[in-house]
């Protein structure tokens, strides 16, 4: 009871959240987007929407950027529900995303800056800075056709960011950039976040949300199925698994472990062998040090932590086995 | 507001910039003046044979007029007045009455009808009058010049001589009669008003034909330019910044004032070749004469000396004096605001439509289904214009001039014309409310469409998406 009551108290009023969407549904003909989706964003934060295709995020971006209206759920952008005038403060680089192919790089980033309600004098400084930054100043006045889609991409971030946006919406924004550009990328975009925007990042690179996020949610089926904290997720999703080096042993290392102690999977690499172990969960890494140490030289000990992909990949496929599972009965 | 105006400028810069354009405002003149070729060939579709009497007063082309399969002629021999009250009862399609000329030659004449005679006719009266008025100048000078020789000639023996021998470039040049047709209409209260059918049609004409290929050529582009930006993926970019309603009324207001541009700078142009020509040339053609050498070279009595007769710089002075004359007749105030109604209105009737296509699709060749239903009426009443040219007042006309899908062409068709005033009023009400209903729906597909990719869209699919929620 009490619990239920802070929770909802903090919900309701949440000092912390920059933005918030609230039981977001959006119906299609045919099928539904969103059922009764809530995500609230800290400030300051890389925020990373997660999910499978198909699942919805993008109408959720959508739904964010106001291109389309949920219906039924409310929106908060500092606290204040979400208006026209939210626009000028978000920056949207979406994931279908092009540019005029016939118009000048510079004209074309100064239109859109424009449409961003900056003024064309300071939209030329701002662009100028910026041309330099990413080293493609020599392309103002060539048409977008000419450029490398690389190139095309960095335009695109820079009138993505260019009226200085709190908050930033980037929807696979590595792709079409090369190693270099993508380190490029991932800097600039820690350092809006230092520089105090908020980010709203959706990919499928899990890899890059361990690297950027601070806190997540998933996406699967219209449904939201996990949120929260990246580091808390991960311990979370913590089976209590072990990754042992050891050397010198004879024996199969399963003629020691006790029987609720199970083998995951055995290695060799450079004089040492591994062996991935799953602890019951009343044992510590201490036990199996306490079970091992008798019998073999332990080198290295670690605990397996799961990384977002394997999360990702369990969640999806449980919900998906369980819904099966609830379609035969 | 400030956002739609972004809009606008960069789709109407970006298009006035293309070469394209450029082109167009170069072949735009080149292709009115073609345009004023049109009437006259469609005004010789008709079939049925006409009933034309003749009130000639001088007895010199009491032969001439023969028969055809479209006209049949009878000679009267009574007063005018009489003539002129038997036309109505009797079926008669025109009278033409040929005055005695009080020094000279006969060199007009007056048509009474009841409804407006086609340039057809015109023409071939104008032929045979002037023909014979030739051939009897000819005789004279023919005569003439023998009599330098020989004082003692007599006319009789005339035909056995080797005429042609005698005949000079002077001579023709001095022979070439140009022949005045008025013609009056005779209003059901006994009332007569000359009108001038064939500088109507033409205006008429051309005006129809110029809305049609304006709606075609910019709602296309309306279309396309949805289309460039779906495939190049920057609308999500966009509507990210500006509603889609914004997005879309910026193009097609855009779109719209390119083609205005383009309107101007045609008449700008088309003025300026026609003075610099008439200043620099004054005995080459006018786009008035033009129209005539035209209307001679298509008769039914080909005459060499006719298309030369044209080029004279004698004739020049009558020719334009009547031409302007006719064009006087015709309310060009009217005219110019009319047309920039019906440009207009048409304009965002069919561009909002084009623009709903555009977003439903995802490349051009995807259009041709959608298409048709579009270009269907807009063709439909280009055709029907030249029904309507021949009869301007008919139920017809009424009706293609209130749908509003015909009647920015089919209204510009009637209004050289004369056309009451509640009609004119009517139809741009009834295209008016048809536009902004048009806007409005063609929005909600806008808006849903554009950011629908790789799906082929049915007509269903588009009903359904008249009823999403923003």
């Amino acid at each position: 009871m009490w619990a239920a009551t802070f929770f909802y108290y903090t919900i309701l009023s949440c000092p912390m959240s920059f933005f918030s969407a609230r039981n977001i549904t959006k119906n299609y003909a045919a099928h539904k987007a969103l059922d009764n989706v809530s995500i609230e964003i800290p400030p300051q934060s890389i925020f990373g929407l997660l999910g499978p295709n198909g699942a919805g995020k993008t109408t959720l971006i959508r739904i964010i950027n106001q291109i389309i209206a949920p219906d039924t759920g409310e929106l908060f952008f500092q606290n204040n529900k979400l208006g026209a005038e939210h626009i000028y403060q978000i920056g949207y680089l979406p994931e279908e995303r092009g540019l005029y192919k016939k118009m000048k790089v510079g004209e074309q980033a100064l239109y859109l800056a424009q449409l961003k309600g900056v003024s064309k004098s300071d939209a030329l400084k701002k662009l100028k800075y910026w041309f330099e930054k990413f080293d493609i100043k020599p392309w103002w006045n060539k048409k977008v056709e000419e450029l490398s889609k690389g190139m095309q991409q960095k335009v695109q971030f820079i009138v993505t960011i260019i009226h200085e946006p709190k908050l930033l919406i980037f929807d696979e924004p590595f792709s079409g950039f090369d190693p270099i550009n993508v380190n490029l990328l991932k800097d600039e975009i820690l350092a809006l976040r230092r520089n105090g925007s908020t980010i709203i990042f959706s990919t499928h690179n899990m890899a890059s949300v361990e690297e950027l996020c601070d806190n997540i949610a998933l996406i699967n089926n219209s449904k939201k199925i996990l949120d929260g904290r990246v580091s808390d997720i991960r311990n979370e999703h913590k089976t209590n698994t072990f990754s042992i080096g050891y050397n010198d042993f004879k024996n199969d290392i399963r003629t020691v472990l006790p029987a609720d102690f199970t083998l995951k999977s055995q290695h060799n690499r450079d004089e040492l062998q591994f062996a991935e172990i799953q602890l019951p969960s009343h044992a510590t890494a201490n036990h199996l040090l306490k079970i091992l140490m008798p019998h073999v030289s332990v080198h290295t000990l670690n605990e397996i932590i799961p990384t977002m992909n394997e999360i990702f990949i369990n969640t999806v496929n449980q919900k998906l086995s369980t819904s099966k599972l609830n379609n035969y009965e | 507001m400030n956002k739609i105006v972004l809009i606008i400028k960069r789709e109407y810069l970006t298009r006035v910039q293309k070469k394209s354009f450029l082109i167009m405002t170069i072949l735009g003149p080149i292709l009115m003046a073609a345009l004023f070729i049109v009437p006259v060939i469609l005004s010789q579709l008709s079939d049925e044979v006409k009933q034309v009497r003749i009130l000639d007063e001088t007895g010199w082309f009491l032969d001439r007029f023969e028969n055809s399969d479209r006209y049949t002629f009878e000679h009267v021999f009574t007063d005018l007045e009489t003539a002129k009250a038997n036309i109505s009862g009797n079926d008669i399609y025109a009278l033409i009455y040929i005055p005695r000329p009080e020094v000279s030659v006969p060199s007009s004449a007056i048509i009474f009808s009841n409804s407006q005679v086609s340039i057809d006719l015109k023409s071939h009266i104008r032929n045979i009058m002037a023909k014979e008025v030739e051939n009897q100048k000819l005789g004279a000078e023919i005569v003439k010049e023998i009599r330098k020789i020989n004082p003692a000639f007599s006319e009789v023996k005339a035909d056995s001589l080797e005429k042609t021998n005698l005949i000079t470039d002077e001579i023709l040049k001095n022979i070439k009669t140009n022949i005045t047709l008025t013609s009056i209409q005779l209003g059901e209260a006994g009332s007569e008003a000359k009108s001038y059918t064939e500088v109507s049609m033409g205006v008429g004409m051309f005006a129809g034909i110029l809305i049609y290929f304006f709606i075609f050529l910019f709602g296309a582009q309306v279309m396309r330019g949805v289309i460039e930006e779906k495939v190049s993926r920057i609308v999500e970019v966009i509507v990210s910044s500006v509603k889609p309603f914004q997005l879309m009324m910026g193009k097609i207001i855009g779109v719209a004032l390119v083609g205005l541009t383009q309107f101007m700078l045609w008449i700008v142009l088309t003025l300026t070749i026609v003075t610099v020509f008439q200043t620099l040339m004054p005995n080459k053609i006018t786009p008035a004469q033009a129209t005539e050498v035209y209307q001679d070279n298509t008769s039914r009595i080909p005459s060499e000396s006719n298309t030369a007769a044209l080029q004279s710089t004698e004739n020049e002075d009558t020719a334009m004096s009547r031409m302007i004359e006719a064009l006087q007749s015709i309310d060009f105030t009217t005219m110019i605001l009319s047309f920039l109604f019906y440009f207009i209105g048409g304009y965002l009737l069919y561009g909002a439509m084009f623009a709903a296509i555009g977003a439903a699709v995802d490349n051009e060749t995807d259009t041709q289904q959608f298409m048709l239903p579009i270009t269907v009426p807009l063709i439909l009443a280009i055709v029907m214009a030249q029904f309507v040219i021949n009869n301007p007042d008919g139920p017809v006309s009424f009706w293609f001039s209130m749908i509003p899908f015909t009647s920015p062409v089919i209204m510009m068709v009637r209004i050289p014309f004369g056309v009451p005033m509640w009609q004119v009023g009517l139809s741009m009400l009834i295209l008016t409310a048809s536009f902004v209903a048009a806007v409005w729906l063609a929005g909600r597909i806008y808006r849903t469409g554009i950011l629908m990719y790789g799906k082929k869209v049915s007509w269903g699919e588009m009903w359904k998406w008249l009823f999403y929620k923003g």
